[in-house]
């Protein structure tokens, strides 16, 4: 199963650092990754994909909501599907 | 290939428009569980209910979290109560209670399905039923109740209008203490949908299979959101605007009933296209109407925007969803959404208005809170002029007032949640008595004859 990350917040040095490692230690594997700086907000937008994954999809979304909390980033993590679904016939 | 912008408008969407699935609403059939008495019958309808739906409320909150996409209701429709307990329906209040319970324990939001379908006759047991439900309102919580009075095919049913509008009153009275609240929870149709996920008026109709997933989606904040982002396009381009955003929405309701059937073991039933708003800021239908060109909701030229919009959203919909169904268009109701309340306030939307709106998109008189001194027969001619707009124009059209004990014109009442705030509205003060009094049948229109 593949999932897209997005980390939306101010810049700062280390976040590619932190979010690779917090994933890497979950056995998730990256299979692309953009980034960029939209409106002076960084912005990243991983495809990954959890199928050696130790963690379900769901507690992950949850996980990742708490790691932005602490490092004041908003993280979203969706199965990629809802955009397959909303943006294409 | 993902495309980045696209990713970004879906997160913004839920962000900062609202977008989320309104319902999540199980159908169960209840006729396997007819037993011998009303107790038992109860018990096997209690039991019924929580084992199919143990699961909806855990199921719903995964979806929503793998999916990043709030499920705001969790619900429960059951087949019209009033058919199983028509061997013992002056006892129906047992299963009611019983569902009530169902729901408690299952944790959903509400449950729907007290109700009768009376739209040509009134049977003996159907009255008795009818009799129960302002006990039954004022002792449960989350159940749901209503009444199909009137359709385009058998007419409309004015023993049931007249009887419905003192139903309605004793209602108010029997909750008289939460403001009449009880009728919150009591809706009166005409051409009631037996697929609709929306509350009050969801049941599971006896067409229907045993098990059903129906998705009611919603979004008036990104329509709202879309057509502020084209101010100075003309109106064939705003339709196209309302069209694909409609789409869009519709999508991610197709994508999470399917996946929730799936997980529930149930029949994947219906998406409901129905803007549904909340008592929110930027979740109304009445501000994707000003956003359109109106100074307030209730001008002139509120009908025309409205009629616009529902169609749009349909159209959109229907491309998206493999099945739609329920009662898919705007929902208009007046204490749920903060346009309409606002509107109110101001003096600048009336009940006539809204008449006029129920005409051009579902539902109905919905949500409006009138004096508590409004006879029972003048609610009942409120509810047959929405049954003939219902009738004549083949559509659902359906009337949820709420007569608030001891408050007239000038005062407010307030729900909380959800079912936001509303002020009292006028009723024209002249009798309609003499009408309501004759009863009968309204016969059905001349092109209900299509055989």
């Amino acid at each position: 199963m593949q999932a897209v990350v997005t980390v939306v917040g101010k810049d700062k040095t280390g976040i590619i650092a932190k979010i690779s490692t917090f994933l890497a230690e979950k056995e998730i594997n990256i299979l692309d990754i953009s980034q960029t700086i939209l409106d002076k907000y960084f912005t990243m937008i991983m495809l990954v994909d959890l199928s050696a994954a130790n963690v379900k999809l769901a507690d992950l979304a949850e996980e990742c909501k708490e790691l932005g909390e602490k490092i004041g980033m908003s993280i979203h993590v969706q199965h990629e599907e809802i955009f397959n679904t909303m943006h294409s016939v | 290939m993902l495309k980045r912008n696209e990713i970004l408008e879906t997160i913004e969407m839920v962000e900062k428009e609202h977008l989320d699935i309104r319902t999540i609403t199980m159908g169960i059939s209840l006729l396997p569980y007819i037993r011998a008495t009303a107790k038992e019958t109860a018990q096997a309808v209690y039991d019924a209910v929580c084992k199919k739906a143990e699961n909806i409320v855990k199921v719903a909150e995964d979806l929503s979290k793998e999916y990043g996409i709030p499920i705001v209701n969790k619900r429960v429709s059951v087949t019209p109560v009033s058919l199983i307990c028509a061997p013992f329906p002056e006892q129906a209040g047992l299963i009611g209670k019983q569902l009530d319970r169902a729901a408690e324990t299952l944790g959903i939001d509400f449950l729907g399905g007290y109700s009768a379908l009376v739209h040509k006759s009134t049977a003996d047991y159907e009255k008795k039923f009818l009799l129960t439900i302002p006990e039954v309102l004022a002792t449960t919580q989350k159940l749901c109740s209503s009444v199909n009075v009137g359709s385009s095919k058998s007419g409309i049913n004015m023993d049931a209008v007249k009887l419905m509008g003192e139903v309605v009153k004793m209602t108010a009275e029997a909750t008289k203490d939460k403001d009449g609240f009880g009728c919150a929870k009591l809706v009166v149709f005409c051409n009631a949908v037996e697929d609709n996920p929306f509350m009050a008026g969801a049941f599971h109709g006896v067409g229907e299979s045993d098990t059903v997933i129906n998705c009611g989606v919603s979004g008036p904040g990104v329509v709202q959101h879309a057509i502020e982002a084209v101010p100075d396009s003309d109106l064939a381009d705003l339709a196209e605007t309302i069209k694909r955003t409609a789409f869009k929405i519709t999508r991610a309701g197709q994508l999470i009933a399917k996946e929730a059937s799936n997980r529930l073991n149930a029949k994947f039933g219906i998406v409901d296209l129905s803007l549904a708003p909340t008592p929110a800021r930027g979740d109304s239908v009445a501000q994707i109407l000003e956003a359109m060109g109106l100074e307030s909701v209730g001008t002139h030229g509120t009908t025309a925007c409205l009629a616009m919009l529902n169609d749009a959203v349909k159209k959109g919909g229907v491309m998206a969803s493999s099945r739609v169904g329920g009662l898919s268009g705007a929902f208009i109701p007046v204490s749920e959404d903060i346009g309409m309340i606002e509107a109110a306030e101001r003096g600048d939307i009336c009940l006539d208005k809204l008449e006029a709106m129920t005409a051009v998109c579902s539902v109905g008189l919905d949500m409006i809170a009138i004096p508590g001194k409004t006879s029972a027969s003048t609610i009942s001619a409120i509810i047959a002029d929405e049954a003939a707009i219902g009738m004549i124009n083949n559509k659902t059209t359906a009337v949820r007032v709420i007569p608030v004990p001891g408050k007239d014109v000038g005062q407010e009442v307030n729900f909380g949640g959800l079912l936001g705030r509303a002020p009292i509205m006028p009723v024209h003060d002249k009798s309609s008595d003499k009408f309501i009094s004759r009863g009968g049948l309204i016969p059905a229109p001349i092109h209900s004859n299509k055989n």
